[in-house]
């Protein structure tokens, strides 16, 4: 198949098909890591704007590598830096980078659909960062792929993603992305956290993570935020670990072969023990190194979609 | 001032105050309806159409004072006109707050200078619409509110909302209640909660922030004897409070408004704030739950929950836009395509009853009626004819909607006020 | 594939053959003092064409390995094209360093792949020597790059498209066509 996409806001409007396209391009972007020059020429030239209203020095440090390894010029702009500080509004703003000729814009932001919103309204590729609860396409991405290169395919395979579900982008991406090549997928969480309407978009739910554990072949913990609690969402990290916390004794009753995942920050001893998160079966940090080639593939691919010239007279 | 005087002739005249339904004439002599025609008086040719008591929309922003931008009593009017209605009640919740009679007299002033139909303003129930303290309600009550609300918001403390109800009961004023828990509905809510919203990852408010409301203002009606009208239903669970409340006799009331029977929450997959709206799009259960109450007759108002904004207030990411969409120039093409045409569920004087002599019994005006002796105010409609809504024509500010593009059958032709024509089809 | 109704044979498989034979002697007496000689196909045809000339050179008394460069990371036009197709492997040595690395191609046209092959090959590693090979040079070029090897050279117009097909790729037809 040939990619047309200009943007990448969501997963669940993707085919598997077009999925499948990334995952391959991942791979061989991938090997760009082993070769003496670790940088290719496909975007040299071409400006790509990091526009995190939404703080995470991670993703925006991966994305930013991402774009230097295939030679684009990156500018970063934070909340804090920019104008949106200071009442501009979103589209403003984006419309301003684009007459600065900017070509990619990778945005984080807190309000779901603001990557949508973008994509609809400028000419440059825009890339969903992660906007609010909705999705965090390159995270769903990775982890997929990060799964196949381990296990070596997706159709079959039971992923556990465990914790905030109801305001997860990552569960969502994940689900999306997983559905669609085949895997089974388990929410597992307190009710508070994972509503029933996942089921239909396709999630199975559990609400008691002993329960499914044994079953299996992925688990990935998401990471619990102390605001949830303060919203009542559940009544405390120590009752939440004791239910739904992957500790060494849950950890040994996995799969063998089973892989450990966390999109992170990892809030060691909570959602997970230390001892797990650096264990065998861990592969938080394939995680990472797969983030770069994933994201290397995704800005490679939408900046190869065909732009609509502009009418000249 | 002195009316004018129009002869209307050969229509199928509906007038569900009288219960009249046949084809006739009606006659405006200097205002008023008049049993004989006036003579040397516009005379108009309505056969084909139906010749209707001018429409009453009791729920409409027109944002003045203070919100010239999205609207104006002039450009609000002027899209009620052409939208077929020939009252408008108008929401308190302008900047400032009309919480005092000084602000009603302002209003009043203004609609009788500028205004194409009539406007009838209604009063906070507490200052600022806060909630907390009430506001003088006596006084605006003489400066000639109809009603008091606390629109946009909901009073939450029921204490304030018990005394509010008694209070009111001294001057015969209904309250119009916007339903809405708070707590429940959170701070951050833009759309329902339920299966879309938990896919687009969009904060979302249960059906229950309403229904809890709802159910309160029942209690608090039957203890106080206040009438308490429920402002746009979303929910099907209100209904069922609402009719069983209105089965005991309790003076409750509820208005449904088209988006609401009209859409559903799937809408907001593309993150248009054009859907975003407050109470929310809902479900296909409850759009058949509303149409239910409206067949049985549990709803007996229609009304717009007209709110307009300006494109650049609305352009942005959805949880930044406000809530709210323009009705008045395409709520009778939508009432009669899904309640006469697409899924018909009432007749058509029972469909004109809701537009007229219901809101105004609600808020005892004496128009919404065709008995002779009242303000000569007619609605010429096409319950057929088909039309498809351009947002670019419309008079009011709001671009605001999610219809544009729709292909409607059922418009109103002519408008017409204590006998004067105000607007016209393709005039 | 089968073949469009407008196609002109400009080589028909026995033609061809006899392309490859003229290029495998060409190349057996300009390499056959190097050490270690690499062929690096071109996706998609240079590919199995860089292991017909292998087993020719063999034949010849050149040993040779084979391997693959894709350039689609190196092209200078991304984003100019209707989408792109999907990247394919690379497969070279991780001793290139000392090597004679010849790059093998269908056609030459523009000589824009040649060159995106030239930096590809460099970010991993540093022959001793690059050489370009194709089986068809079809004129047209706008780079100062020709092959050193060629089957056969014609002047097409510059709107006609070349295409090589190969048993191995092409179930078993086999010559280059124009259309």
């Amino acid at each position: 198949m040939k990619w047309q996409r200009k943007d990448l806001t969501e997963l669940r409007g993707l085919s598997a098909e077009e999925i499948t396209c990334i995952l391959d391009t991942a791979s061989e972007f991938k090997g760009v890591g082993q070769r003496r020059l670790k940088k290719v020429p496909s975007l040299r030239g071409k400006t790509l704007i990091n526009l995190f209203v939404e703080a995470s020095t991670r993703t925006r440090t991966s994305f930013e590598l991402a774009a230097v390894r295939l030679s684009a010029d990156v500018v970063n702009i934070t909340a804090g830096s920019s104008s949106l500080s200071k009442g501009e509004s979103l589209k403003d703003t984006a419309k301003n980078l684009e007459a600065l000729a900017a070509d990619l814009i990778v945005l984080r932001h807190s309000a779901a659909g603001a990557a949508q919103f973008l994509a609809e309204r400028l000419r440059a590729g825009v890339i969903n960062a992660g906007d609010g609860s909705h999705e965090h396409p390159t995270q769903g991405l990775l982890d997929t792929f990060t799964i196949r290169e381990r296990l070596g395919r997706i159709a079959g395979v039971k992923v556990g993603i465990v914790g905030d579900i109801r305001f997860s982008r990552v569960a969502r991406s994940n689900l999306h992305a997983l559905k669609k090549l085949g895997a089974e997928v388990i929410f597992i969480g307190p009710p508070t956290l994972v509503p029933p309407e996942f089921q239909r978009a396709g999630a199975s739910i559990s609400h008691r993570l002993d329960d499914v554990l044994g079953e299996l072949d992925v688990i990935n913990l998401l990471r619990i935020q102390h605001e949830r609690q303060k919203a009542g969402y559940f009544p405390g990290t120590g009752e939440y670990a004791a239910l739904f916390g992957l500790n060494a004794e849950r950890a040994a009753r996995l799969k063998p072969g089973a892989l450990v995942m966390h999109p992170g920050p990892i809030h060691r001893g909570v959602e997970l023990d230390g001892s797990v998160a650096d264990g065998p079966q861990s592969v938080i940090l394939d995680q990472v190194t797969n983030g770069l080639a994933v994201r290397m593939a995704i800005l490679y691919l939408c900046a190869s979609a065909p732009r609509e010239q502009e009418e000249t007279l | 001032m002195s009316g004018g005087s129009v002869n209307i002739r050969g229509g199928r005249v509906i007038d569900p105050s009288s219960g009249r339904d046949e084809t006739g004439d009606v006659f405006v002599v200097n205002g008023k309806f008049a049993k004989q025609p006036a003579e040397g008086a516009e005379e108009v040719d309505a056969s084909g159409l139906v010749v209707c008591p001018g429409f009453v929309d009791i729920h409409v922003h027109l944002r003045e004072p203070g919100q010239g931008a999205k609207e104006t009593v002039e450009s609000g009017t002027k899209a009620a006109a052409a939208g077929g209605f020939t009252s408008v009640v108008a929401m308190p919740n302008t900047q400032p707050t009309a919480d005092h009679p000084g602000i009603i007299a302002w209003l009043r002033n203004r609609a009788k200078a500028c205004g194409a139909v009539n406007v009838f303003p209604t009063g906070a129930i507490t200052v600022g619409s806060q909630g907390e303290q009430l506001a003088p309600i006596g006084a605006m009550a003489g400066a000639g509110i109809v009603a008091v609300t606390d629109d946009g918001r909901c009073v939450q403390n029921h204490e304030v909302m018990r005394r509010a109800a008694e209070y009111c009961g001294m001057f015969g004023l209904p309250i119009m209640d916007h339903c809405q828990d708070a707590s429940l509905a959170g701070s951050e809510a833009v759309m329902h909660e339920g299966y879309w919203s938990t896919l687009l990852g969009l904060p979302g408010w249960p059906r229950m922030a309403e229904e809890i409301i709802v159910a309160r203002n029942v209690m608090l009606s039957e203890a106080t004897g206040t009438r308490i009208h429920c402002q746009h239903i979303s929910s099907g669970g209100s209904v069922n409070i609402l009719r069983e409340a209105r089965a005991r006799g309790v003076a409750i009331s509820g208005e449904v408004c088209p988006h609401h029977i009209a859409l559903t929450d799937e809408a907001l997959a593309g993150y248009d704030s054009n859907f975003k709206m407050n109470p929310p799009l809902r479900e296909q259960s409850d759009i058949d739950a509303l149409l239910g109450g409206v067949a049985d007759g549990t709803i007996d108002i229609l009304a717009t929950d007209h709110a307009p904004h300006t494109v650049y207030e609305k352009e942005v990411e959805l949880a930044a836009a406000p809530f709210g969409i323009v009705g008045l120039e395409t709520a009778v093409g939508l009432f009669c395509e899904i309640l006469l045409h697409r899924r018909p569920v009432i007749d058509l004087p029972r469909m004109v009853a809701m537009l007229t002599i219901n809101p105004s019994r609600l808020i005892g005006i004496d128009r919404g009626t065709l008995s002779v002796g009242s303000p000569g105010d007619i609605t010429l409609l096409d319950p057929n004819r088909s039309w498809i809504v351009d947002k670019e024509t419309f008079l009011t500010k709001g671009r605001n909607t999610p219809f544009h593009g729709w292909q409607l059958r059922g418009r109103a032709v002519r408008t017409i006020v204590d006998g004067r024509t105000v607007w016209k089809l393709g005039a | 594939m089968t073949s469009v109704a407008f196609e002109k044979t400009l080589l028909n498989a026995s033609e061809l053959a006899s392309a490859l034979a003229r290029m495998a002697d060409a190349m057996a007496s300009e390499l056959k003092n190097d050490d270690a000689v690499f062929l690096a196909g071109i996706p998609t045809r240079g590919v199995p064409l860089a292991k017909r000339l292998a087993r020719e050179l063999a034949v010849r008394g050149v040993e040779c390995d084979c391997g693959s460069v894709d350039i689609s990371m190196y092209r200078d036009d991304l984003g100019m094209r209707e989408g792109i197709s999907p990247l394919q492997n690379t497969e070279l040595p991780v001793d290139l360093d000392r090597r004679t690395l010849v790059l093998v191609d269908d056609v030459q046209h523009t000589g824009r792949t040649a060159r995106a092959a030239i930096e590809a090959v460099l970010a991993f590693g540093r022959p001793r020597r690059i050489c370009l090979a194709v089986l068809v040079d079809r004129g047209g070029r706008e780079l100062p790059i020709r092959p050193d090897f060629t089957g056969t050279q014609l002047s097409v117009a510059p709107n006609v498209r070349v295409r090589v097909r190969l048993a191995e790729s092409d179930n078993g037809e086999e010559g280059a066509f124009a259309s």
